[in-house]
């Protein structure tokens, strides 16, 4: 039996918004397999198979200690496909692997990117709503593609909890 | 090796897998034992997200990639308090953090309380769900309304397994018995109460959504309830802001044509009701049972998040024959020699270092109450994980002496009976529910009993 467990879903929100390799339509058996991580380990990625050479994107990726990442994707990778694709180190990310069910994705953009990429489904902004050190040009990772007009782009990775709220042991105020 | 630092971690769920991840992914050198009262894995995540939401559980996916590591071991079917005590886990590990959760109940504290029909939702979605200790539950399900008392997101995902169209439940991993029996269910209106009012409710815009598009149902607000709100959502950050529209809007506005339609033909009603606290389950005439709920009005004083509910001395009693008690889950103490703060039910900590007690840590709900998301509970874990990293560094916790790890319990354990079950043993049960929920069109069908565990288990 394979270390990961495939479980069957299928997100027509995420379909909706862009074509998404990393989901596929559900009749009953194999989904397209998930990004699985942990810390850097990747156990393989779903994109691969419609990864184009020459259609690659760079963006610089700022972490939570300000040091910055340059990196690249396919065009049509999401964020959290770059993260994982690369193994960049941010603990935690992309714990629902892309199906708008967590914020842990959750990245700042540039003012120019963040107005350029439009239309937010309610969704996406339903799990904004949770993130820690919410924006203004706040986007979850896994809604948003690379494509030629995010060459260059610097995205951040916001402060977790921990990094905001150290001297406090009290719990969070959401609900279960 | 016997030098290497071992920490134990009691509890399998997300607070306990999170901790170890951070600490393993740390240092090259430590070693980390999970403990596990039942035999599998996995907590809340199996347990108490809801079957319709298969994809908030994909986290298992990055907990299985933690376990099977080669540094971390699952010792499922241990019950620590009872098979082994913390104490004896500390003579074995240099540290032991605890991330074991919230078993226990808020209870509502009124007459009537423990009449047949009154159930905690923290049971109800555990029968649900299949977890043991619920298997039993056998709610009723023939009356026409049910009253939810609470109005988090655990109220909510009971109010929506209670009215969703069997099409959609039967092909999730929802237990096939509770799903036969929501199958006759005759339960066709609930009502989710909450103490104050729409802008304290305690439940995220996403489920909202899901009740507000839920096939086959219509809302019923009481519009009074919504007076004063749209001025004050003005102010309010964002997340409230969003979701008391949504309320609004759900409430007060004219629907759409094609809203209207669905309203017209649903035949299940869901509705919230706000500035009301339970004051007594009130039987039947045969006392045998719950035939009504008797609610306390409020008013509110002052306004946002602290507005406190204060009874104006009016009472209200509404007919129902299921009473669902969602005010909250609890944690409980395992050994008496811990410390343990029963006004707030959680272990005393600063940042997740139990007070008076060296060597010692929690994470999750156990450190900060029965509250909060996974990513919540993510973050929670992580601070806990750095602050006992923080600890070895420092020196504040000794890791130079030999400690023996699992080889030092295990032997305890065997004498006493006790068979832990290891990381490939609940790839077995995983395996059989897999291949039990293929033949019944579900993701799984969930093993309902310890010992059918261990039967699997252990073939």
């Amino acid at each position: 039996m394979s270390a990961a467990r495939r479980l069957l879903r299928f997100n027509p929100r995420l379909l909706q918004s862009r074509t998404n390799k990393r989901t596929a339509a559900v009749t009953g058996a194999a989904a397209t397999p998930p990004h699985t991580s942990v810390g850097n380990a990747v156990l393989f990625s779903g994109s691969a198979q419609c990864r184009r050479p020459e259609g690659r994107v760079t963006v610089h990726f700022i972490n939570r200690d300000g040091q910055k990442i340059t990196t690249s994707g396919a065009e049509g990778d999401s964020l959290l496909d770059v993260v994982v694709d690369q193994k960049l180190d941010i603990p935690g990310y992309g714990a629902c692997e892309g199906t708008l069910a967590c914020s842990t994705c959750h990245l700042i953009l540039e003012q120019e990117v963040y107005d350029q990429l439009g239309h937010i489904i309610d969704e996406e902004q339903d799990m904004l709503d949770l993130a820690y050190g919410l924006t203004e040009t706040s986007r979850l990772g896994c809604q948003v593609c690379l494509s030629r007009s995010l060459e260059g782009a610097t995205v951040r990775v916001p402060a977790g909890l921990f990094d905001m709220r150290r001297a406090d042991s009290s719990g969070s105020s959401s609900s279960a | 090796n016997k030098n290497t630092p071992k920490v134990c971690i009691v509890g399998a769920g997300p607070a306990g897998f999170y901790t170890a991840q951070h600490l393993i992914k740390s240092r090259q050198d430590v070693e980390v034992d999970i403990y596990e009262r039942l035999p599998v894995p996995f907590g809340l995540v199996r347990f108490g997200v809801a079957p319709d939401h298969p994809e908030v559980k994909n986290v298992i996916n990055t907990f299985t990639q933690t376990a099977q590591h080669s540094r971390c071991s699952f010792y499922g079917n241990v019950n620590v308090g009872t098979d082994v005590s913390v104490k004896e886990l500390q003579q074995a590990y240099h540290a032991v953090v605890l991330s074991y959760g919230a078993e226990g109940n808020r209870r509502m504290g009124v007459p009537g309380e423990d009449l047949a029909g009154v159930h905690a939702a923290k049971d109800f979605v555990g029968w649900y769900n299949g977890l043991p200790d619920n298997r039993k539950l056998h709610p009723d399900l023939s009356c026409e309304t049910a009253v939810i008392l609470g109005q988090g997101n655990v109220a909510l995902d009971v109010a929506r397994i209670l009215l969703s169209p069997m099409d959609m439940l039967k092909k999730t991993d929802i237990t096939q018995p509770a799903l036969d029996l929501l199958a006759e269910s005759r339960i066709r209106r609930v009502l989710i109460v909450g103490r104050r009012g729409p802008m304290q409710i305690a439940c995220t815009i996403k489920e909202v959504r899901e009740m507000v598009n839920l096939p086959d149902t219509r809302p019923e607000m009481v519009a009074a309830d919504f007076k004063g709100i749209a001025e004050a959502v003005k102010e309010v950050p964002r997340p409230r802001k969003r979701l008391t529209e949504l309320l609004l809007k759900t409430a007060l506005d004219v629907p759409t044509e094609k809203e209207q339609e669905k309203r017209s033909k649903a035949s299940r009603v869901w509705g919230f009701r706000f500035f009301r606290s339970p004051v007594e389950v009130l039987p039947a005439p045969d006392l045998s049972r719950a035939a009504a709920i008797r609610l306390a009005v409020n008013r509110l004083e002052g306004s946002g998040e602290g507005a406190s509910a204060v009874p104006t001395g009016e009472v209200e009693d509404v007919p129902c024959g299921l009473v669902i008690s969602s005010i909250g889950y609890k944690s409980l103490p395992i050994d008496p020699l811990l410390p343990f703060d029963s006004r707030k039910a959680i272990v005393p900590n600063t940042m997740g270092r139990v007070q008076k007690t060296a060597g010692v840590y929690c994470s999750g709900w156990l450190k900060t109450g029965p509250t909060g998301v996974i990513g919540t509970t993510m973050n929670n874990s992580f601070d806990t994980a750095r602050a006992l990293l923080e600890d070895m560094d420092s020196g504040a916790l000794d890791v130079s002496s030999a400690k023996p790890g699992s080889q030092g319990v295990t032997p305890l354990l065997e004498k006493r009976g006790v068979k832990p079950v290891e990381f490939s043993d609940w790839e077995k049960i995983d395996n059989e529910e897999i291949k039990r929920g293929v033949a019944m069109g579900k993701p799984r069908e969930k093993l309902l009993s310890v010992d059918e565990m261990l039967h699997v288990a252990r073939t």
